[in-house]
């Protein structure tokens, strides 16, 4: 099966083994303190319980969708809590990791699924671009963000990267073609952080590529690897060399985090229809929250105490998604004409003033005939 | 042979039957096989037709539609499916400016006989680019036809003629009414059903008529049902381009006045051409200005929006009103 080839892959970049063993890697140093691998594993439960909560919100009627990120945590904390404040993140919209990272708040990333807001949140305020649905859009647009960096010259040390997400899919996308040319002829500073999930609903990864994806980097002419992408200290270390290496002016990295979907593609989708459960045990095997526990128990970075404390920081957190998800407030019928344009429009005035007027007749009747 | 059969499992047994009746025709698009579609409109085809016939594309909308185009002038008969209406525009090139015109440029030596279906417009609840109204800018490129089916009985029928026209052909799906569900004749020859680009008198009245197509026919025809002070006539347009002028101003002759009714935004919509069009036609038959009952010129907004923004039963009756108010 598929899945097993890159399990054996010699170029694969891993720290933690699934059974939670630290590995040195020569390329890639972990320079990180016990207190930030603690964080990171708080991270990561959390993470999967806004998840959780998200998906049993929209079993009970409350977000008409949500696409689950189970199984790919480690691939977005690791490289979430590798950017810092003053880079700027291109989400797709399975990034829930990410935007955590990025210190949006879930109940924002809710609002978007619940149907009350179009976006939900401020993109400079966050340094997390809103999420794209449309397929590999935000490649083109992390990689012109990154021209823009270079040509303000905020490069350096200090300086700003980029960094883009997408699926196995997108790769398939003109665009994301397109966005690793212009990276590469302009050498923007920007990675492009592919979490290849084995899935693009239900087509497997062999109907998008012949060829391992990190290798496609080559051909446009910057490095790609491949990293465990369920491997949190991995998806960490090597996204920060990317990053370092961008904001010093060496241009583009492609980064594949080999993961797995582990829930269904969307709350919409059946995954029983094109996938058999054997692939999702094997992939359970390879928990990324199972082998950072293991680590920091038998390293006794952490114990019974810490555990038992990040499950009830779980348990508030998801109390709390619960209940603000409940409490967004709904939009008001106006709101559709609002933000269409930043100038005055007078098709949009218009139309805005008929509808008020046709929604205010309700009013008026309801006023004189109790409807 | 009549049985009951939603639009979507119309669609379904149109297609499987146009696969039987020519070997050359194809179905491509994402998720089309084993899934069946996310909409499952392609459920079983790939089982029975095989992976060579029915076949999972990668993920690009542009090169489903280009590559179809080189099949096409290989002498197959493709059938795209493109996911959303929204994921449609990555392949806006392949389509306005290629598939579109090689026929014209040409001289008539090419065929394009493509079939590009869309699952188009809202009242589903999505997120973003799951609920668009594209059709006009089909309409407005020449060398394409656009048609939309408000019936399990057309959908089981005109995707067949969608698929032996020589034309390339925009067939747009209600999607909101996928489940929708009456009786079809799936008995009788395809040469005998009514022609793609016929409109249809969906509901004979003399007062008013009402003109939609897709997903709005069926909320015109509850408006219709629910005046019961006038007899309004609907009328299903059914092919938006090119359009059965015959038909809607034959109508608007007798009745004397017309509302036209899209989810697609108001301004520079087919509406807006149908309205030109029955005013040049029919002015000394008019009774009242057309009156159109549209979307909004907004981006389609947040799905807790969506039902201010679609046309609902009370828009359209008031749209009426309006007619009559004059
Ligand atoms: C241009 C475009 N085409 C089709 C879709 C419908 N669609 C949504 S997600 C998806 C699969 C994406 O797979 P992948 O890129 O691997 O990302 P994943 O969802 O697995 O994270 C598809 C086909 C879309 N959103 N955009």
């Amino acid at each position: 099966m598929h899945y097993t080839t890159a399990h054996e892959d010699t170029e694969l970049i891993q720290l933690l083994t699934p059974d939670g063993e630290l590995r040195d890697h020569p390329d890639y140093p972990l320079d990180i303190s016990t207190e930030e691998i603690r964080d990171l594993y708080r991270d990561l439960v959390l993470v999967r319980r806004v998840d959780t909560e998200a998906v049993a919100l929209q079993r009970q009627g409350e977000l008409g969708l949500w696409a689950s990120l189970l199984g790919q945590e480690a691939a977005q904390v690791g490289s979430g809590r590798a950017l810092r404040a003053n880079d700027m993140a291109f989400p797709s919209y399975r990034e829930h990791g990410v935007a955590w990272c990025r210190g949006i708040h879930p109940k924002e990333l809710l609002g978007l699924f619940r149907g009350v807001t179009n976006g939900g949140w401020d993109p400079y305020e966050h340094g997390c671009q809103l999420y794209t649905i449309v397929i590999g859009t935000q490649n083109l647009h992390a990689t012109g963000y990154a021209m823009g960096v270079q040509r303000d010259g905020a490069l350096g040390e200090d300086g700003t990267a980029v960094i883009s997400y997408f699926g196995d899919g997108a790769t398939s996308q003109g665009d994301t073609n397109e966005a690793f040319n212009f990276a590469a002829v302009n050498n923007a500073p920007v990675v492009f952080f592919c979490q290849n999930n084995q899935w693009a609903i239900s087509e497997p990864l062999e109907r998008q590529s012949r060829v391992p994806l990190y290798q496609r980097a080559r051909g446009y002419g910057f490095p790609g690897v491949r990293i465990d992408g369920n491997d949190v200290l991995a998806s960490l270390a090597v996204t920060r060399q990317a990053l370092r290496s961008a904001r010093e002016g060496q241009g583009p990295t492609l980064i594949e985090a080999f993961t797995y979907r582990m829930g269904a593609h969307t709350t919409n989708d059946d995954p029983t229809r094109y996938r058999v459960s054997a692939e999702l045990d094997e992939w359970k095997q390879r928990d990324p929250i199972l082998r950072m526990r293991a680590y920091l128990s038998d390293q006794g970075i952490a114990g019974d105490a810490f555990f038992t404390e990040v499950d009830s920081e779980a348990d508030d957190l998801g109390e709390r998604v619960r209940r603000e998800c409940r409490e967004l407030p709904e939009p008001d019928p106006l709101d559709i004409f609002r933000e269409v344009y930043a100038e005055p429009n007078s098709h949009i005035d218009r139309q805005r003033a008929d509808f008020a007027e046709y929604l205010a007749s309700f009013e008026d009747a309801g006023a004189n005939e109790g409807r | 042979m009549g049985t009951k059969l939603t639009i979507g499992k119309a669609i379904n047994a149109g297609l499987r039957a146009a696969m039987d009746s020519d070997p050359k025709v194809l179905m491509m698009g994402e998720d089309v096989g084993k899934l069946g579609g996310v909409f499952r409109v392609t459920d079983g085809l790939q089982k029975d037709f095989g992976a060579d016939r029915v076949i999972d594309t990668p993920l690009a909308e542009s090169g489903i539609v280009g590559t179809a185009i080189g099949l096409a002038l290989r002498g197959y008969r493709p059938i795209c499916e493109i996911q959303f209406d929204g994921f449609f525009f990555p392949a806006t090139n392949q389509t306005f400016s290629q598939l579109a015109k090689m026929r014209r440029r040409s001289a008539g030596a090419l065929s394009l006989p493509v079939v590009i279906r869309i699952p188009y417009g809202g009242g589903i609840g999505a997120v973003e680019h799951h609920s668009e109204s594209p059709e006009a800018y089909f309409a407005h490129t020449a060398g394409l036809r656009v048609v939309t089916v408000a019936t399990p009985e057309d959908a089981y029928w005109m995707i067949q003629q969608a698929v032996t026209s020589d034309d390339p052909v925009i067939f747009l799906e209600p999607k909101r009414r996928y489940y929708e569900k009456s009786e079809v004749e799936t008995g009788g020859a395809l040469s005998a059903a009514t022609p793609m680009d016929a409109a249809r008198v969906a509901r004979p009245g003399n007062d008013a008529t009402l003109l939609a197509y897709g997903p709005m026919v069926k909320t015109a025809l509850q408006a219709a049902e629910a005046d019961t002070e006038r007899d309004i006539e609907v009328v299903d347009l059914r092919c938006l381009a090119p359009i059965d002028y015959d038909t809607v101003t034959a109508s608007v002759r007798r009745t004397g006045r017309l509302v036209v009714v899209h989810e697609a935004p108001l301004t520079n919509g087919v509406g807006g051409e149908i309205a030109a069009r029955v005013t040049e036609e029919c002015f000394y038959h008019l009774e009242a200005p057309v009156t159109r009952v549209c979307g909004f010129d907004t981006p389609y907004p947040q799905s807790r929006l969506e039902e201010h923004y679609l046309p609902d039963l009370d828009r359209v009756l008031d749209g009426v009103d309006r007619v009559f108010a004059y």
